[in-house]
């Protein structure tokens, strides 16, 4: 079997960290191959960052913030928002299929809801790598 | 009494939100707070329930700061299972006698790991869980409890019972913590004040068998569904039947369970919190599940407050919630399987049959017995309605000197009632012993800090085990040969517990010894751990920021349990991860800037007056500005408070005490024209009158400039004489006017320019006022014929009693609806009111010698232009809009700067008293430090890379970024910007936004996360397909 998919999960410390915490306390399980960096707002995270994480062989990179209107700092969630598509984008045109980028919502007490995209992130990239491995397969 | 026999402490008595609030807040004044508790955990009702009310907040995220605030601050005390049994003794010098029951666990051992209560072989039913679920015998209150320690409870417990059986706890505790042995103890403690938060209970509808609460399953209380709807709760979020776990389809909420209530109970006042919460709760479960037919009957709907009425609004207009204005007097089975009837007429006066699924009854809030007795014993006067008795004018004062009083146990309130009652008390019991200040706190005074600038990295890297937490999943001697083995660190320990207190003093001993200058913990989350560790360091001698947590409990252990393989290589990671962050951190110095000791309040109503006198009593200065000539305010207009105490005489007794106040400087006639500086250093530029300008210096601002009336434009008001607006109608009154002295028939119609699509808000205190005037006018005369004209009557909490009075004494209620107001014409002499009447179901001809409009309270129109002085939000009726509407009321986004009364929301007197308190609470706390040291983790401008494109500057949410140009040697002009590190709060949003990386946050750099993401793939095979 291959090995699970590498991601960089970038949680902001007022809701996602917080909820990767009690996803802990509640003993839910996901995936061991993500790997988790604590930022103080989604809207911290720059669209470099992400590049980097795939180039230095990320599967996929997800940034996790606040719910809109609830952010720690009134408005890094928006911005991380209007970042997102734009680093969809730019992912298509380095060639990174944009699927191996997800940015989402979890407040402080959804720890399900955490575990659930990490868990649909992680289940997205297998069937990614699938996929490409097929058509690779076929091409040659 | 003498200023040197008074003690520098406080007791707080009750640790909800009321009560923590009070404690955070006088503490952080310079006194020394007992905080005691009579369960195992502070918190209160707030961590029960779901979600709050208008905002939908997760209760649980809002109250946990204020939780962890309150375990370690190093001037409160926490003492749980702590009943106050007597208080003797006088303001300044008490001396209180506590009881406190065992635990059963040590808490210097405890680290809560829960391995006992997974062991534990008994099971309860779980108060905290509203009795819908079960809890050990040994257990936590709640997940996020404070202090996070287990208790046994001993009625439950075997090994209690029974000396020779179980202890199985004991057996497997890892750190040896369990002790049955534990005995109750005494304590003696001198305080100087004492603040009395002691709660409500919520009333047990089993007592009456009407609503067959305890006989039919599907019958609960709101707490319960505020348990089932929980994502915490027992059922994670998902509500069933409790007879047959069958899907909900039908709900009705049955309000008033428990309060207006003579029959059932003796309960006569209005609980105030109700109508709110099952709108919430309503709310809730339709947004869940948007198919689900649910239903609140209730008698009026009180929502009073600020944002409620759109609250209401939208409940009824988005989710579909149905209101039906019907009290409901029983429920009944309906068939055998767990089907309810209900049975109501309806407005129309038709019969109407209901079957429901589940019935939720909105119990009402009330004082436990115990409660009453304690303040028996103590001598506080208590009300009929078995609250605190308290003047309006001083509404956190008991009748004892030195005793306060805050939250529901004043009289039935929602949260920032109680948050905003906490922070008053605070600020009455420090105004009391301002002249002990500093007296009874523990001193904190870290050793002089080693400059590490010039060493090269050594890292310690500290192992927790904690217990069997991680060591149960993680290889950690592996992991410990593995982190041996990584660039700059030359040394790894593994401890059982790293937290506990010995492991940090070993710590402490080792960074010395060994010479570490940085350190990496991987044990649980920084979240609770970290200001702990930093501690630590701050002990060592090193800065406290050369320090990173690597989160291999929380987010590895035990996420990964079943797969330890996983979750070893993981930890390794997370620790290389660490490391590396750790190299690169460099030591940070808190910005500390000195605060100028002395306030602003703008406005010299009752607000501004209250909040002045509390603030100079405190001994600083105050600037205290009036726009017109004389104090007094809106109060000017009033003639008594609900409770039938006289205005004008307290009103000219705090005239009198401010204008005497040596230290306080009132300017009149004057407006503010500019503003600059931040927090601890404002500089306001004013004008008074026709006179030059003159700047003020002032550390905090409070913003009391109050409201203004309305004047209808409606009801033919300025166009027949006999229509007046009430506050002129006082006046009529009070002179006994012959319009008022020769009136056999009144009429008052509420809600004048209040609740329409103009202004969707309640103006809240003309219910009260017209039915007191209404009371008067039927006193003097009995055979006059009074009514009163109204849309839902609003008087909440302890003024419902008013209501009940009129009516008895034969004053009319005749109910309207916006879209049928009533109407007015003129008729001989007097004016015809027609209004439709919904009992008796036609329309209704009144001859009225008087009208009298409840008008509307309006925003300030200066609000506006003073919003825009101190960068302030208001809201869209114009009134200023709080940082937070349940847990920071009377503060703003923007430090420094407060707001209270009526220029935050049309209420009552006392409120705005309390509010005014609570706004010098929060003003003291900050003057109280001298200085104010600003969290270091700011934004920095890199000269080099940062070309001054400027993008960062529109994206930062506290106009912290500024452009700046200069010339460099050569002359050549060039930009950049410039960071303001008061007003950043180091979020990051320029960073991200940043194309040239020039600006970056300290702890959070380019660099640093890129070599985190680095350690994290170092590992990470080569993409197999890369297209």
């Amino acid at each position: 079997m291959s090995p699970e998919p590498k991601i960089i999960a970038f949680c902001c410390n007022w809701c996602s960290y917080a909820a990767a915490d009690l996803a802990g306390i509640l003993r839910l399980q996901y995936p061991g191959s993500i790997r988790i960096i604590r930022v103080m707002c989604s809207g911290m995270v720059h669209p470099e960052m992400v590049l980097h994480a795939l180039d230095k062989g990320a599967d996929g990179v997800m940034i996790i913030g606040c719910h809109p209107g609830e952010c720690h700092y009134l408005t890094g969630n928006e911005m991380a928002l209007a970042r997102a598509e734009v680093i969809a984008d730019t992912l298509e045109d380095l060639g990174y299929a944009s699927e191996r980028f997800q940015l989402t919502w979890v407040s402080s007490a959804e720890p399900e809801r955490l575990v659930e995209a990490f868990r649909t992130m992680s289940g997205r990239l297998m069937l990614l790598r699938s996929e490409q491995q097929t058509s690779y397969a076929k091409k040659n | 009494m003498s200023e040197d026999t008074m003690i520098g402490a406080v007791m707080v008595i009750g640790g909800g939100i009321s009560g923590m609030q009070a404690a955070l807040d006088i503490a952080d004044s310079g006194f020394f707070v007992y905080l005691v508790e009579k369960t195992g955990a502070i918190g209160g009702a707030m961590p029960q329930y779901n979600k709050v009310f208008p905002t939908n907040d997760c209760s649980m995220c809002i109250i946990a700061p204020k939780l962890v605030e309150c375990g370690r601050h190093a001037n409160i005390s926490i003492m749980t299972l702590s009943e106050v049994i007597d208080i003797s003794g006088r303001a300044g010098d008490f001396h209180v006698r506590v009881s406190e029951q065992p635990r059963y666990v040590d808490i210097n051992k405890c680290i809560a790991c829960g391995q006992c209560s997974a062991q534990c072989p008994k099971s309860v039913d779980d108060s905290f869980n509203s009795y819908i679920a079960k809890r050990k015998a040994i257990f936590i209150k709640y997940p996020q409890a404070v202090p996070l320690k287990y208790q046994i409870d001993p009625a439950a417990c075997l090994r209690l019972k029974d000396p020779d059986s179980c202890g199985i706890c004991a057996d497997i505790c890892p750190p040896g913590a369990i002790d049955f042995d534990h005995q109750p103890q005494k304590h003696e403690i001198q305080v100087g004040a004492v603040v009395m938060a002691l709660g409500f209970q919520t009333f047990d509808p089993g007592k009456a068998k009407v609503w067959g609460y305890g006989v039919y399953p599907n019958v609960i209380t709101s707490l319960q569904f505020e348990r089932y709807l929980a994502p915490n709760g027992p059922t994670d979020g998902v509500l069933a039947r409790p007879s047959d776990g069958k899907p909900v389809k039908k709900i009705a909420f049955l309000q008033c369970i428990g309060s207006r209530d003579k029959n059932h109970c003796n309960n006569e006042y209005c609980s105030a919190v109700c109508c709110m919460y099952a709108i919430k709760e309503a709310v809730m479960v339709k947004e869940a599940n948007p198919e689900l037919d649910v239903s609140i009957f209730y008698i009026d709907m009180r929502t009073p407050g600020k944002e409620f009425d759109r609250y209401y609004e939208r409940a009824r207009s988005e989710y579909g919630v149905k209101f039906i204005r019907s009290r409901i007097h029983g429920v009944e089975p309906k068939g055998g399987k767990g089907d309810l009837r209900l049975h109501y007429s309806s407005v129309q006066g038709k019969q109407v049959e209901e079957i429901v699924d589940l019935v939720v009854l909105s119990v009402g809030l009330e004082t436990p017995d115990s409660m009453v007795k304690l303040a028996e014993k103590i001598g506080i006067h208590m009300t009929p309605d078995r609250f605190a008795s308290i003047s309006a004018f001083m509404p956190v004062h008991t009748s004892k000197k030195g005793i306060f009083t805050c939250g529901a146990f004043n009289g039935p309130r929602d949260i920032p009632q109680s948050v905003i009652g906490g922070s008053a008390a605070a600020a009455s019991a420090v105004a009391l012993l301002t002249s002990v200040r500093n007296t009874r706190t523990r001193p904190i005074a870290p050793p002089a800090e080693r400059d590490v600038r010039l060493q090269s990295p050594k890292i310690g890297v500290f192992i927790c085990h904690c217990g069997t937490n991680i060591a149960g999943v993680i290889d950690v001697s592996e992991v410990a040969a593995f982190a041996a083995t990584l660039p700059q660190v030359v040394h790894v320990e593994r401890n059982l517990f790293t937290c506990a207190q010995d492991t940090q003093d070993l710590m402490i001993q080792q960074i010395k010894n060994l010479g570490l200058n940085r350190i990496v913990v991987a044990a649980c989350t920084p979240r609770t751990h970290e200001p702990l560790f930093r501690k630590t360091l701050k002990s060592a001698g090193i800065n406290e920021y050369l320090f990173e947590m690597a989160n291999i409990r929380n987010q590895n252990a035990w996420v990964h349990s079943q797969d330890p393989e996983a979750a070893t290589r993981k930890a390794k990671d997370l620790i290389r991860m660490a490391v590396v962050k750790v190299t690169s951190l460099t030591a940070l110095k808190p910005l500390r800037i000195p605060i100028t000791p002395s306030a602003l309040i703008i406005g010299g109503g009752v607000t501004g007056m209250t909040a002045a006198l509390n603030l100079a009593k405190q001994g600083y200065q105050i600037h205290l500005l009036e726009k017109t000539s004389q104090l007094g305010g809106n109060a000017l207009h009033l003639f008594q408070t609900w409770n039938g105490e006289h205005v004008p005489r307290y009103l000219m007794g705090l005239q009198e005490e401010v204008n005497n106040t040596p230290n306080i400087e009132i300017s009149y006639n004057t407006t503010v024209t500019a503003v600059t500086g931040h927090v601890g250093d404002f500089t306001t530029t004013i004008r008074s009158g026709t006179s030059r300008k003159r700047t003020i210096q002032h550390g905090v601002a409070i913003i009391t400039t109050g409201a203004k009336r309305y004047i209808p434009e409606e009801y033919e008001y300025g166009k027949i004489p006999k229509v007046v607006a009430s506050i002129e109608f006082d006046k009529l009154h009070m002179h006994n006017e012959t319009r008022v002295a020769n009136g056999k028939s009144f009429v008052f119609i509420q809600c004048v320019g209040s609740r329409n699509q103009e202004r969707p808000y309640c103006s809240k205190s003309c219910c009260t006022h017209s039915i007191q005037s209404a009371i008067k006018l039927k006193k003097e005369v009995p055979s006059r014929q009074i009514y009163i004209l109204y849309r839902e009557i609003r008087t909440y909490g302890q003024r419902e009693r008013i209501y009940s009075q009129a009516r008895e004494l034969g004053i009319i209620f005749i109910n309207y609806e916006l879209h049928g107001p009533p109407k007015i014409s003129r008729e001989d002499t007097g004016v015809l009111v027609e209004v439709w009447d919904h009992v008796l179901h036609r329309p209704l001809e009144i001859k009225a010698d008087m009208v009298i409009l409840a008008s509307a309270t309006l925003a300030s129109p200066e609000a506006v232009e003073l919003a825009n002085l101190f960068k302030l939000p208001l809201n869209a009726d114009g009134f200023f809009q709080e940082a937070h509407a349940k847990l920071r009321p009377v503060e703003f986004n923007v430090d420094g700067v407060f707001v209270a009364g009526l220029a935050h929301y049309p209420k009552p007197l006392e409120e705005s008293i309390s509010q005014a308190l609570a706004a010098a609470a929060k003003a003291g706390r900050l003057l109280a430090r001298k200085e104010i040291a600003l969290e270091p983790n700011t934004a920095l401008v890199d000269p080099v890379l940062c070309d001054g494109c400027g993008l960062c500057i529109d994206t930062c949410p506290y106009r912290a970024i500024s452009l700046v140009e200069y010339l460099d040697e050569a002359g050549t002009p060039l930009k950049t910007v410039a960071i303001d590190q008061v007003l950043c709060k180091g979020c990051g949003i320029c960073q991200g936004t940043c194309p040239k990386r020039g600006v970056t946050i300290a702890g959070f750099t380019y660099d640093q996360i890129e070599a985190q993401i680095d350690a994290a793939l170092m590992d990470a095979l080569p993409t197999e397909v890369t297209p």
